[in-house]
């Protein structure tokens, strides 16, 4: 038994099978520019990126985008992942999601957006709250293992206990508490969603004390900007994992769309495999060679991978340069002057159709 | 460590496979592939909550040589850890 290396080929896909959703989450790390539905992959075109992902050796398909669930196709689509034996993980709001959804289903991942019905539905724009609570019910009634996923920023972070007591209310087995990560719709509305250095601190004190008594396992991702060493992400570029986004573009990470001259590639233009092995977005960043300095010769390189390759991007607008939240990096005084900085109310992300 | 006298079983929503690409046995589960060499892969497939950590070693030992109850107890352990088996009581 060992934990899986940095293999040639994949074990995960995450399918964005479309940007459209019912919810407008401030904190929402799809991209500013949402694709329509006109620009969506066909149920066709999904088909074949299931089929060419499990000959490379996928196993875990993630449906997510948007909302998965508001794919008409939705049914034939998970029906046909599930045939060909891969492990279907839907990625959902909860809205829409009846037990007949869940045929070919083997794991739900359920987001929810606070403790209670108010600041939920506040920061995700519709009344949403209510319907998720119904949703877990039928995850569990289906007898399927329910992670709950609950994005924290300065809004939800103080709720944290609640927020624990909740997914141990709704059957959880386990709870992703993940801080906002700043992309999309969550970098536009950063100054709204930062924390404080004390909610932070504090939220990781009670996640502890949970994590000690709970029988629910508790996965808490880090809030980035307050650390002194970036996430691993992705564990290395291009190592485990790709997403196709709705319109069948190819990335190495879900939000790589914003590194600009990546050289992106569509599935509609080329085979996935080739995609996967040999283009230049893909190729840019896998192992260690393109790292600059200070990276390069640090002993953490194989534990973050220099970290965060769009965030290096968005904050320096040098992909190849150490993810500026790291303390050694030399643009690191950039994010202590976002820390330094006011807040703002936030703004919801656009409709799609 | 797990008691020789428990019977570990597959969590809920845990499924193995064979791995065609990588020509060996696997877990899937919620967190993501488990790949398992060949003693691993026959524990999992015993992990029925029928059969004791005892019971699996000596079915392993049909097979294997050298193998130990302890060394078993210890891979259940891990595989624990990993939320891949639950062990009741
Ligand atoms: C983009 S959503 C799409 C699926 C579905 N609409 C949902 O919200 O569950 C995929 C996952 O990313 C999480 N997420 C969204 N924005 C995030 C952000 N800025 N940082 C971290 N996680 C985020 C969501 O909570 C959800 O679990
Ligand atoms: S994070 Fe919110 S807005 Fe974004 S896709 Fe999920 S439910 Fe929709
Ligand atoms: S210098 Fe690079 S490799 Fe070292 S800790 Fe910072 S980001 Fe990670």
């Amino acid at each position: 038994m060992g934990e899986v290396p940095g293999a040639d080929a994949p074990f995960g896909l995450l399918a964005e099978l479309t940007h459209r959703c019912p919810l407008r989450c401030g904190y929402c790390s799809n991209p500013v520019e949402l694709a329509g539905r006109a620009d969506e992959l066909d149920t066709a075109g999904w088909r074949s990126v299931f089929d060419q992902a499990r000959a490379m050796g996928v196993w875990q398909l993630h449906l997510s985008g948007g909302e998965p669930l508001a794919r008409r196709d939705f049914a034939e689509l998970v029906g046909h992942a599930a045939g060909l034996g891969c492990y279907v993980n839907l990625v959902t709001s909860g809205l829409g999601l009846t037990a007949d959804r869940l045929a070919g289903v083997d794991h739900v991942q359920l987001s929810v957006q606070d403790a209670e019905a108010a600041g939920a539905d506040l920061i995700a724009g519709v009344r949403a709250h209510g319907h998720k609570l119904k949703a877990a019910e039928v995850v569990r009634d289906a007898g399927l293992p329910l992670t709950v996923n609950v994005v924290l920023h300065r809004l939800n972070l103080d709720n944290v206990g609640a927020i624990i007591a909740l997914a141990e209310r709704m059957g959880a087995d386990r709870l992703e508490l993940a801080n906002t990560q700043y992309y999309g719709w969550a970098l536009r509305n950063r100054a709204a969603l930062l924390p404080t250095r004390e909610q932070v601190a504090r939220a990781g004190e009670v996640v502890a004390a949970a994590r000690a008594r709970s029988a629910m396992e508790i996965v808490y991702v880090v809030a980035d900007y307050h650390e002194a060493h970036p996430k691993p992400c992705m564990h290395g570029w291009g190592a485990r994992q790709l997403t196709v986004a709705p319109n069948g573009d190819v990335l190495p990470c879900p939000a790589a769309g914003v590194i600009e001259g990546l050289g992106v590639e569509n599935v509609k233009d080329r085979a996935l495999s080739d995609i996967w092995h040999s283009s230049a977005a893909f190729t840019a960043f896998r192992g260690f060679d393109w790292m600059q300095e200070p990276c390069r010769s640090c002993v953490r390189r194989e534990v973050d991978f220099g970290g965060c390759r769009c965030q290096a991007f968005q904050l320096t607008g040098d992909a190849s340069a150490t993810d500026p939240v790291c303390s050694l990096s030399p643009h690191r005084g950039l994010v202590d002057l976002v820390l330094a900085g006011g807040t703002a109310p936030v703004e919801h992300r656009a409709v799609v159709r | 460590m797990t008691p020789l006298s428990a019977a570990p079983r597959l969590r809920r929503g845990v499924k193995t496979a064979y791995d065609e690409t990588r020509a060996c046995h696997v877990v899937l589960f919620p967190e993501g592939v488990l790949v398992l060499n060949e003693t691993a892969a026959a524990v999992v497939g015993l992990c029925d909550g029928r059969t004791s950590v005892e019971g699996i070693a000596r079915r392993l030992a049909e097979e294997f040589d050298g193998v130990r109850a302890a060394d078993v107890a210890e891979l259940v352990d891990r595989l624990v850890a990993r939320r891949v088996v639950a062990v009741d009581g």
